[in-house]
């Protein structure tokens, strides 16, 4: 397995609050690595030196071997990096294509706006939202307004999507729907690197996972490992009961 | 079903401007503007209609700022003030012919607007309005103090110099024309925009900046070239409309009441639609034509411009064509 993203002791502060704390860790190639752990422990603030919306204080960021560290979002975009929000920032006035269109034209690819226009469309389609094309984003529903953010971060064309807490708020025939759905994107040979505070979703999917805890990384491993970790139990899952359930209670 | 439908209208839109119903009703509208005031040499009208394709072309311009890029420019007038300066300049010291001096005049402006908008667009709201007019105001004391251009008297221009355009009868014509050509160019550059690659990510960054730029938009670049771009058209309007005027001085040229109306007209007609500021300018610059004209309400007319202004924000936040565009979804296929 070659190595897609490496992140090597990366570090930023806020103030006097160490956010992220010499992190070290990789993806890989066609792999999910889902990443987990309490509120505040730096996850999203992680996305954001990753996908360059702050700049780290120390520490580098290296993507198909070139060193990214500290690029503006948009250069980051351009390499091949996408990014579904936690809090769903669709373009609201525009519509369900057209949002898709501008990941497209803007993404990995730097296509015509025709172009990207078909790209557009087919990302639409891939998340199921091909009957809603030509509404304004701001009409759709949350669980649309996710599958919004997902479809253009795929119509980006990138190789590694950032999903955050894409399943987050959504009914479980919805999860059911999504989570079919990121399968599919690593079916097409995309690495996914997802927060996700929904366990099951998160054990199921991911390839190996990381437990991140005041900004750290506190365990990595396979799902059914970390889940096991006493540490892990303590720091982020709190009860062993818990934890149990996790693992289908075996 | 539903898909095969939306899928259809997609790949129904026209793929060419002149497969636009669009396209041949801004020809008509521009035909009009020619041949109207041709019609019994009718130079009034001709006077009322230059003035409205000064506010068109200024609106138009305009609209790509704030309804494309959400970005309300309130110092606006500074592109056509300052294209007026040094068209006037030019003509009159190193006489070089109108053409070459209102084009080099656009060029200027627009590379200092690239320059400034680089600094000035790191700031959002109305932190950015307020920059803008401060970005007015402080060409405004340079004019005044700068005693090549005339200082707070101004320039003239002497009237043997509408000579290569056949005489002050003749010149007043042509300068018509041409302020008319740059209209068309307004509009033109706008529906370009619009339907570009640049235009989509303008529009991105108008939703949702940071959105934007997370999705691969150089946003601080389109920010830049759209105030640049959006600064060209103008200044040469400016430095053909005070060609005509022979006069310009700093309190006119930079007059902030102008941008003021500019966005009024914006607002009037729909922002981030094509047609509106085009629409909006025209019944603007008519209703003041009426009110000035008027015994009663001459001394009011800004007053009405601020109400008119409240009324359209309070009640048709989205303009006359945006309000039109919502009713009737498929007037978009029309007028744009």
């Amino acid at each position: 397995m070659t190595a897609l993203l490496e992140i090597d002791g990366l570090g930023k502060s806020f103030g006097g609050l160490r956010a992220i704390d010499r992190l070290s860790f990789v993806v890989h190639e066609r792999e999910i690595l889902g990443l987990i752990g309490p509120n505040g422990a730096g996850k999203s603030t992680l996305f954001n030196l990753i996908n360059g919306v702050f700049a780290p204080d120390q520490g580098s960021v290296r993507f198909g071997g070139v060193d990214i560290t500290g690029a503006p979002p948009h250069r980051i975009a351009k390499y091949g990096i996408a990014r579904a929000h936690q809090i769903v920032q669709p373009l609201e006035a525009m519509t369900v294509l057209e949002n898709c269109t501008v990941g497209a034209c803007f993404g990995s690819r730097n296509l015509s706006r025709r172009q990207a226009e078909a790209a557009a469309y087919e990302a639409a389609t891939f998340v199921g939202l091909d009957d809603r094309l030509a509404i304004p984003a701001a009409h759709l529903n949350i669980a649309g307004k996710k599958r919004l953010e997902l479809a253009r971060a795929l119509a980006a064309q990138a190789r590694l999507l950032l999903l955050d807490e894409v399943l987050a708020g959504l009914n479980p025939t919805e999860v059911e729907y999504m989570i079919g759905v990121i399968r599919r994107i690593r079916e097409r040979g995309i690495a996914i690197l997802m927060i996700e505070h929904l366990m099951q979703a998160i054990m199921s999917l991911s390839n190996r996972v990381i437990v991140l805890n005041s900004g750290q990384k506190l365990a990595e491993g396979l799902p059914a490992e970390v889940a096991n970790d006493p540490q892990v139990i303590e720091a982020y899952l709190g009860d062993p009961e818990l934890a149990r359930q996790l693992h289908g209670g075996s | 079903m539903a898909t095969q439908q939306v899928s259809t209208r997609i790949d129904a839109l026209p793929r060419t401007i002149l497969h636009r119903p669009f396209f041949w009703i801004i020809a008509l509208a521009i035909a009009a503007f020619v041949v109207a005031p041709t019609i019994g040499n009718d130079v009034q009208l001709r006077e009322s209609l230059l003035l409205a394709a000064v506010y068109i072309i200024l609106a138009s311009n305009l609209n790509v700022m704030i309804g494309y890029a959400g970005y309300v420019n309130f110092g606006s007038i500074v592109f056509f003030g300052l294209g007026g300066y040094l068209c006037v300049w030019l003509v009159g010291r190193p006489g070089f012919p109108l053409a070459v001096a209102a084009l080099a005049g656009g060029v200027v402006v627009s590379a200092l607007a690239l320059v400034f908008g680089f600094g000035v667009l790191r700031l959002r709201g109305a932190y950015f309005a307020l920059a803008t007019i401060g970005v007015n105001e402080g060409v405004q004391a340079f004019v005044m103090n700068f005693s090549p251009w005339g200082g707070a008297a101004g320039m003239y221009l002497s009237t043997e110099l509408f000579a290569p355009l056949g005489g002050p009868r003749q010149a007043l014509w042509t300068i018509y024309y041409l302020l008319v050509a740059v209209m068309g160019l307004s509009l033109y550059l706008s529906y370009g925009i619009k339907v570009s690659k640049f235009g989509l990510g303008l529009l991105a960054i108008g939703q949702n900046e940071d959105a934007a730029a997370v999705l691969g938009v150089p946003t601080r670049l389109y920010k830049a070239l759209a105030y640049s771009a959006t600064a060209f058209l103008p200044a040469i309007a400016g430095g053909l409309y005070y060609f005509k005027s022979a006069f310009i001085q700093p309190s006119d040229a930079f007059d902030l009441t102008f941008s003021t109306e500019a966005i009024a007209i914006v607002m009037l007609g729909g922002q981030g639609t094509i047609a509106g500021p085009a629409i909006g300018a025209f019944f603007y610059e008519e209703l003041r034509g009426w009110l000035l004209t008027s015994d009663t309400f001459s001394h009011f007319q800004l007053v009405v411009a601020g109400a008119l202004l409240l009324i359209i924000v309070l009640f048709l936040p989205r303009g006359l064509i945006g309000t039109a565009h919502a009713r009737w979804p498929d007037l978009r296929r029309i007028i744009e």
